[in-house]
């Protein structure tokens, strides 16, 4: 077994066990966690498969923005660990069948007589000057310009939803409102009174 | 040599799991979601397996905006479920039946 062929059995089988943590442990924070470690090894197997940009892109986007969100949501909701178990033994036996049934089709589809080596020879590594960001780029902004521009759009009404969902007005907080305070008037808040002075006791 | 049909089984392994996943966490919404990511991930291994196998980089321009709609997901959905525990104080789905589908 070559150094490469170890390196994706050491990967992937790391990969599907914390996936498989994921989907079994009691504290969604653990889950969270765990979904890191599987998104670390992915990216090694995307560095194996020679998709770098996409494995840095993997770790950065999904580990450094949407894993903290999941966590930062966890830790801000107050969740009551003892009901969200409920039910687990009960759909674990047709969670399994269902499971089973579809690797096993898939297997059978995707193993090594359709998709072997033989099949599809490895491609050669590519030459040491090779750049796959500078690749994908190319691509990414000549053929695919306009894709891109409908994902940045995508982006933007994402991030609008997100904001207007979670926003509320709370009735009891003290604002500012600077439209009404720069329209205030002289007259509105002060008052001059005539008044004889006081003489000193 | 790392042969194809290895990185689909991967993806189809990954694939099985969540969807077990799904199946079990019925009553925690966020695993949910965490089990939708790791879907999205298993998919994506097959197009950048197909793009290294082929010589083709349009696979990686694939994962590139899968990334892009996932991340998107995964914010307004967690802007939902936010949404969702302020008025309920549960993220239970069998909680959820206030619009009797």
């Amino acid at each position: 077994m070559s150094f490469e062929k170890f390196l994706f059995y050491l990967f992937a089988a790391i990969l599907v066990g914390s996936a498989l943590m994921v989907i079994t442990r009691r504290n969604p924070v653990h889950s969270a966690l765990f979904l890191v470690l599987a998104f670390f090894n992915m990216a090694a197997i995307w560095l194996l498969a020679e998709a770098e940009f996409l494995a840095i892109v993997l770790v950065l986007v999904y580990v450094g923005a949407v894993m903290v969100l999941f966590l930062f949501v966890i830790m801000m909701l107050d969740i009551d660990l003892a009901t969200v178990r409920a039910g687990f033994i009960k759909h674990l036996p047709v969670g399994i069948v269902v499971a089973v049934l579809m690797l096993v089709e898939m297997v059978l589809v995707l193993g090594p007589k359709h998709f072997g080596l033989t099949k599809y020879a490895a491609p050669e590594a590519a030459p040491a000057d090779y750049n796959n960001t500078a690749e994908l780029g190319l691509s990414l902004f000549t053929q695919h310009l306009y894709a891109l521009e409908i994902a940045a759009v995508i982006l933007l009404v994402a991030m609008i939803a997100a904001i207007s969902l979670t926003l509320r007005k709370r009735p009891d907080s003290k604002r500012q409102n600077v439209t009404r305070q720069h329209m205030v008037k002289k007259k509105d808040r002060l008052k001059i009174i005539k008044m004889p002075a006081e003489e000193k006791g | 040599m790392i042969s194809l049909s290895e990185y689909l089984i991967l993806g189809a392994l990954l694939f099985v799991i969540s969807i077990a996943g799904i199946f079990i966490n019925r009553k925690n919404l966020i695993v949910l979601l965490m089990c939708v990511e790791l879907m999205l991930l298993a998919v994506n291994i097959n197009f950048v397996a197909f793009s290294h196998f082929l010589g083709d980089i349009n696979g990686q321009v694939f994962v590139f905006f899968i990334l892009t709609v996932a991340a998107a997901e995964a914010a307004i959905g967690l802007a939902i479920l936010i949404v969702l525990f302020r008025n309920r104080r549960t993220i239970d789905v069998d909680d959820l039946g206030t619009l009797k589908g």
